[in-house]
């Protein structure tokens, strides 16, 4: 179980700083799909960093099975948002996928086949030996994603890693990330923009307030699996989810628009 | 004796582009046409006696000069040994200025205890150490050596520990959150992006060294190329003097070719710019 207890970031700068998140608390199941919602500049990227461990918070705790987290776990995979950044330009698409795997004494064959098949999940298996820089926005993003998958992480965090795919690409790769989690049993984190999307992949959607942000409220998404892009979505209890998650979103956006004025 | 090269301050942004790409047609045609021009130009007026043919022999009487030269033994000797002076300086230079520029890059506390030593050491103009380089090292090639890599070490000092922290702060958290050793990390992450960085002060660390083995030679005597000048010049044989400028003229732009070549390989294997 990941738990985060009244985790607080604030950034150095002047007055004080400026505080990203603030009592923030939830937990998230072995094996659970979760997603977070919420404006942009909340915060949102700022957990996911404390969370993987790259950033360490100013207060409260986060610990992964009883143990905390004070370093990157090796156990966990990001895909950041900015992904063009995170893959080496100089070398190829199969290289990348295969770093993470490089270890002392690992098994080049079982790697390169590892590769092979993440690469023919997210739809890349042609472009194994392009280099970055000759793919589409697009299909960056996916080698991030196929580099995570190859990892097999046991908790796979996600920055908006649909963001910049074309909307058949985007099902499709949502329709993987659910079937990684049932056939791996990986817990996921996963930050969207998208309500239709938070819905359709999660357990649980948590509704985040602006910073310093912390947890409006967690929508359970009891809907039944296997999931599919077109019986689940027309599903009238998807429907009520959606405009749940939806109508808070925007209420949340009304009232901190009356409080600015 | 002026030596721009030395002046110039080290690059601090790498080129983003590779060199447009080569020049054809007419882009080949005109420089050598002017070549042509000027050659035609100095001929006529040293024939003619505008210009004193005593310090300026007619075009023609340096090639013949030259080709005189190329027939005997001692020129490819000379030539050989400014080479191998120059490429064993380059040899030195860039692989120690790389290693302690990613150590000074990586390590901050150490590279602000070193800096004011830096600083101190690095404008100092090498020419400015020959009387103590001939007092310690003597008037052997070593001396030539020493003087080069001092020179081009500090070309490449610099941009190494700008490179070596120009990694994007995204790639170096991959780095972190995949659990990549220091090594893994300093491999893939660090030393890729100080490719571009070295690239460009390998270039300017070519032309460096060369102008100090050839000023070496000729203040020091040292055998070489710029000793042949000088040489040359105090018995009165300007062609010669001429024919071996116009060699150490023509080292300098062939070795700057091929590592431009070598640079633009490496940015088009590496997607550095390479988009168009
Ligand atoms: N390194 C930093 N230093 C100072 N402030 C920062 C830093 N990183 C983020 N912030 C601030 O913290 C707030 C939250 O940023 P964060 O990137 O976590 O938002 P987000 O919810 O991920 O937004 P988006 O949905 O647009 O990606 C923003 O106001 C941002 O300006
Ligand atoms: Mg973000």
């Amino acid at each position: 179980m990941l738990l985060i207890t009244d985790l607080e970031k604030t950034y150095p700068g002047p007055n004080g700083g400026f505080t990203a998140v603030r009592g923030m608390s939830f937990a998230v199941q072995d094996g659970e799909m979760f997603t977070i919602v919420g404006p942009s500049g909340a915060g949102k990227t700022t957990l996911l960093r404390c969370i993987a461990g790259l950033s360490a918070p100013t207060a409260g705790t986060i610990s992964i099975d009883g143990v905390p987290i004070d370093g990157p776990p090796r156990e966990f995979a990001v895909v950041f948002q900015d992904y063009a950044r995170s893959l080496m330009p100089w070398m190829s698409v199969a290289r990348n996928v295969e770093l993470p795997l490089v270890k002392h004494g690992s098994d080049a064959r079982s790697r390169r086949r590892a590769v092979e098949q993440a690469l023919a999940e997210v739809g890349l298996a042609d472009a194994a030996h392009k280099k970055p820089f000759q793919l589409s926005g697009g299909m960056q993003q996916r080698v991030a994603i196929a580099r995570a998958i190859a990892y097999r992480p046991k908790v796979l965090i996600m920055d908006e890693p649909f963001a910049s795919v074309d909307a058949q690409t985007r099902a499709d790769l949502e329709d993987l990330l659910l079937k990684v989690r049932e056939e791996t049993g990986t817990t996921i984190v996963f930050v969207t923009h998208d309500v239709d999307e938070s819905v359709y992949l999660s357990d649980r959607v948590a509704i985040v307030t602006r910073s310093p942000s912390r947890i409006d409220r967690i929508v359970s998404i009891p809907l039944p699996h296997p999931r599919d892009q077109i019986v689940t979505k027309s599903l009238p209890e998807f429907a009520e989810l959606r405009a749940q998650v939806f109508g808070r979103i925007r209420e949340m956006v009304h009232d901190a628009a009356l409080a600015d004025a | 004796m002026v030596l721009p090269t030395l002046a110039r301050p080290a690059p601090r942004v790498p080129r983003r582009r590779p060199a447009p790409g080569r020049p054809r047609g007419g882009a080949v045609l005109l420089p050598l046409l002017a070549l042509a021009v000027a050659v035609a130009l100095q001929e006529a007026l040293t024939r003619t006696g505008v210009l004193p043919g005593s310090y300026f022999p007619p075009a023609s009487q340096t090639a013949a000069a030259l080709l005189v030269e190329l027939g005997g033994a001692t020129f490819w000797q000379t030539l050989g040994s400014t080479v191998s002076t120059w490429l064993l300086a380059l040899l030195i230079a860039v692989p120690l200025g790389t290693a302690v520029g990613t150590v000074l890059g990586l390590v901050r506390p150490v590279e602000a205890f070193l800096r004011p030593v830096v600083e101190f050491l690095r404008p100092i103009p090498s020419v400015a150490l020959i009387p103590l380089v001939v007092l310690t090292i003597g008037t052997s090639a070593r001396s030539a050596l020493f003087l080069a890599v001092f020179a081009s070490f500090w070309q490449v000092l610099v941009p190494a520990i700008a490179g070596v922290r120009s990694a994007h702060p995204i790639a170096l958290d991959t780095a972190r959150s995949y659990s990549f050793t220091l090594w893994q990390r300093l491999r893939w992450v660090q030393l890729a992006a100080m490719l571009p960085h070295l690239a460009t002060a390998t270039r300017l660390a070519t032309s460096t060294s060369l102008i100090l083995v050839v000023t070496a030679e000729i203040i020091i005597g040292i055998p070489g190329l710029g000793h042949e000048i000088t040489m040359s010049r105090s018995v009165g044989n300007a062609a010669r003097m001429y024919a071996y400028i116009v060699v150490s003229g023509v080292a300098g732009i062939v070795v700057n070719a091929v590592v431009k070549r070598l640079e633009r390989a490496l940015f088009v294997s590496h997607g550095i710019g390479a988009q168009a």
